[in-house]
């Protein structure tokens, strides 16, 4: 079974909001869309955004990390707003995982809003119904774009590379191996919701200095075993042989 | 959690119409109060139509929580998950059940004692769905209780108790007024017990998550500097009260106050004195009471995406 999914490097992100403002601007005007703005030039603005950036700090100064924390729907693969949801509008698509509302069908009880402990679902105040992240379906089955651009509009805007999209179910596929390999990890899991978006996290950022590095170990030139003798030279005449 | 004004109005309201029919249906079934058959057909026919006008203004009310009420029936299809959905089944079953009995006691056509049976079924049916929808949300602790299903029924049942006292008193139905008194009482004392009980519990709740395993980093001092946003977002509105700690407290104070002592005070009062003024104070006063109880329920409920907006930038 496909389940599509992100996964969201932390050691990369840079908090930039590119992601943020990409997916507002394909989901406004794709089959989501479009996303509602309550007052957005006034003095309360409220707007409806299926992914943010937020920041936070981590560490007491002078040992602080600022990290940088993006946040969509996590399209859990146990998701606890799918089974209260009265109407059946909210769904999770069994060929690929991805948690949907059917617009046509929810009725703006907001029932689902309280089950979902990451407050990934934002309701609309002009359509009157539940929305949220679609993992851009309309965009990721479009056989019609060349296979590159089949990718959720935040991966595609991310200029650090920091999200990478894929099915997780699969050993084999960059995401899985991203989540072996760097500890990959889910957000709440005393939940037991079992997002399908992982996280990887922070890496420390390490020289390594091999003994090799600093002396050849097989140099022709040093017969005698010998440490070499460094005369001192000029600047720009430096003796590299030895 | 913000409180929904039409969800607190649907469930108090439909909440005093399910004690008030209980108390009914065990009064013709016990033969309490000694009533003449006239004056049980009259006055069963007529407090069972008080009954279904409270989960007729329920019904309403909760309309006005959809964004989509048209689309209303939809609601029914999902009952096999989703307690909302078995709600929206059970309260309408639950009308029809009120009617049919009124209608039987008013017509005399009979059979109103195996029509009550099936009704008091659908009633404490719908008791658990209400309760259940909000019990059933784990992620809000304070709600995730069997306690707050025994409060939904015990603070309906009190209630409803209270109402009967006033309909037996205003319908001149003298021989039950004590006797629903008196019930009314233990439930409302009952009642307190519980709620006091789910109030100590949640004084106490350990929050399941925290700030560290909201974003995965294990360290005991993250402190959010920006939540992603400077204006508002469904995030901001819908998930907390926007109340000073204050507010809550007086909140709390003024339930604890209308639901619990002074109904019992007038209930005592009322019955003593045979004064009907003083019982409808008694209900009057436990209603509001039960609005403050249902908002401070709302409100107290701590919903764990809050982690994730504590600060604007």
């Amino acid at each position: 079974m496909t389940q599509l999914a992100l996964v969201i490097d932390l050691n990369v992100c840079v908090g930039c909001h590119a992601c943020v403002t990409s997916c507002k601007q394909w989901n406004t005007s794709g089959t989501a869309g479009s996303l509602v703005d309550l007052n957005p030039y006034g003095k309360d603005p409220n707007g409806t955004f299926f992914n943010r950036v937020q920041t936070f700090e981590v560490g007491e100064y002078p040992n602080t990390q600022t990290v940088h924390f993006p946040k969509s729907c996590l399209h859990c693969e146990d998701p606890p707003c799918v089974p209260v949801c009265p109407t059946g509008a909210s769904y999770k698509r069994a060929q690929d995982g991805i948690v949907l509302v059917d617009y046509d069908k929810c009725i703006g009880c907001k029932y689902c809003t309280w089950a979902c402990p990451y407050g990934a679902r934002e309701f609309d105040e002009d359509r009157k119904v539940m929305t949220k992240c679609t993992l851009c379906v309309d965009r990721v089955t479009d056989t019609k774009l060349p296979e590159t651009e089949r990718k959720p509009a935040c991966v595609l805007a991310c200029p650090a590379n920091a999200r990478l999209f894929g099915d997780v179910h699969d050993p084999e596929s960059v995401v899985s191996k991203a989540i072996a390999e760097r500890g990959g990890y889910q957000l709440m899991p005393e939940w037991g919701t079992r997002p399908a978006n992982h996280y990887l996290p922070r890496r420390k950022t390490e020289i390594r200095i091999h003994p090799e590095d600093l002396e050849r170990v097989d140099n022709p030139l040093k017969l005698d075993r010998k440490l070499p003798e460094y005369a001192p030279r000029d600047l720009g005449r430096e003796d590299f042989a030895t | 959690m913000q409180p929904a004004f039409s969800v607190i109005f649907l469930t108090t309201l439909i909440g005093a119409a399910q004690g008030l029919f209980l108390a009914l249906y065990a009064t013709e079934i016990s033969g309490l109060g000694g009533l003449s058959a006239l004056d049980s057909q009259q006055f069963l026919s007529s407090a069972t139509l008080v009954a279904l006008l409270l989960t007729a203004l329920g019904l309403l009310a909760s309309f006005f929580h959809l964004g989509h009420p048209e689309r209303a029936w939809r609601s029914a299809v999902m009952w096999r998950t989703s307690w909302l959905s078995r709600e929206v089944i059970a309260l309408p079953l639950f009308m029809l059940g009120l009617f049919l009995y009124g209608g039987a006691h008013w017509s005399g056509l009979g059979n109103t004692r195996w029509i009550g049976a099936v009704t008091v079924l659908l009633c404490l049916g719908l008791f658990v769905a209400t309760a259940m929808i909000y019990a059933s949300v784990r992620f809000l602790q304070e709600w995730a209780s069997p306690l707050t299903l025994v409060n939904y029924l015990l603070l309906g049942c009190a209630s409803g108790l209270t109402l009967a006292t006033l309909l037996a008193a205003g319908l001149g139905m003298t021989t039950l007024v004590t006797p629903y008194a008196f019930a009314a009482a233990a439930l409302t004392l009952l009642a307190w017990v519980t709620r006091s009980a789910a109030l100590l519990r949640n004084a106490r709740l350990k929050p399941k998550s925290s700030l560290q395993s909201a974003i995965g980093i294990k360290h005991p001092r993250i402190v959010q500097m920006a939540q992603g946003f400077m204006g508002g977002s469904f995030n901001t509105r819908e998930f907390f009260h926007g109340r000073t700690a204050q507010v809550l407290r007086s909140v709390k104070w003024t339930f604890l106050l209308l639901v619990f002592p002074l109904p019992l005070l007038c209930l005592i009062l009322g019955a003593n004195t045979a004064s009907t003024a003083l019982l409808f104070l008694a209900f009057a006063l436990q209603y509001i009471g039960l609005l403050a109880e249902r908002w401070f329920f709302f409100a107290q409920a701590n919903h764990p995406q809050n982690l994730y907006y504590q600060t604007i930038s």
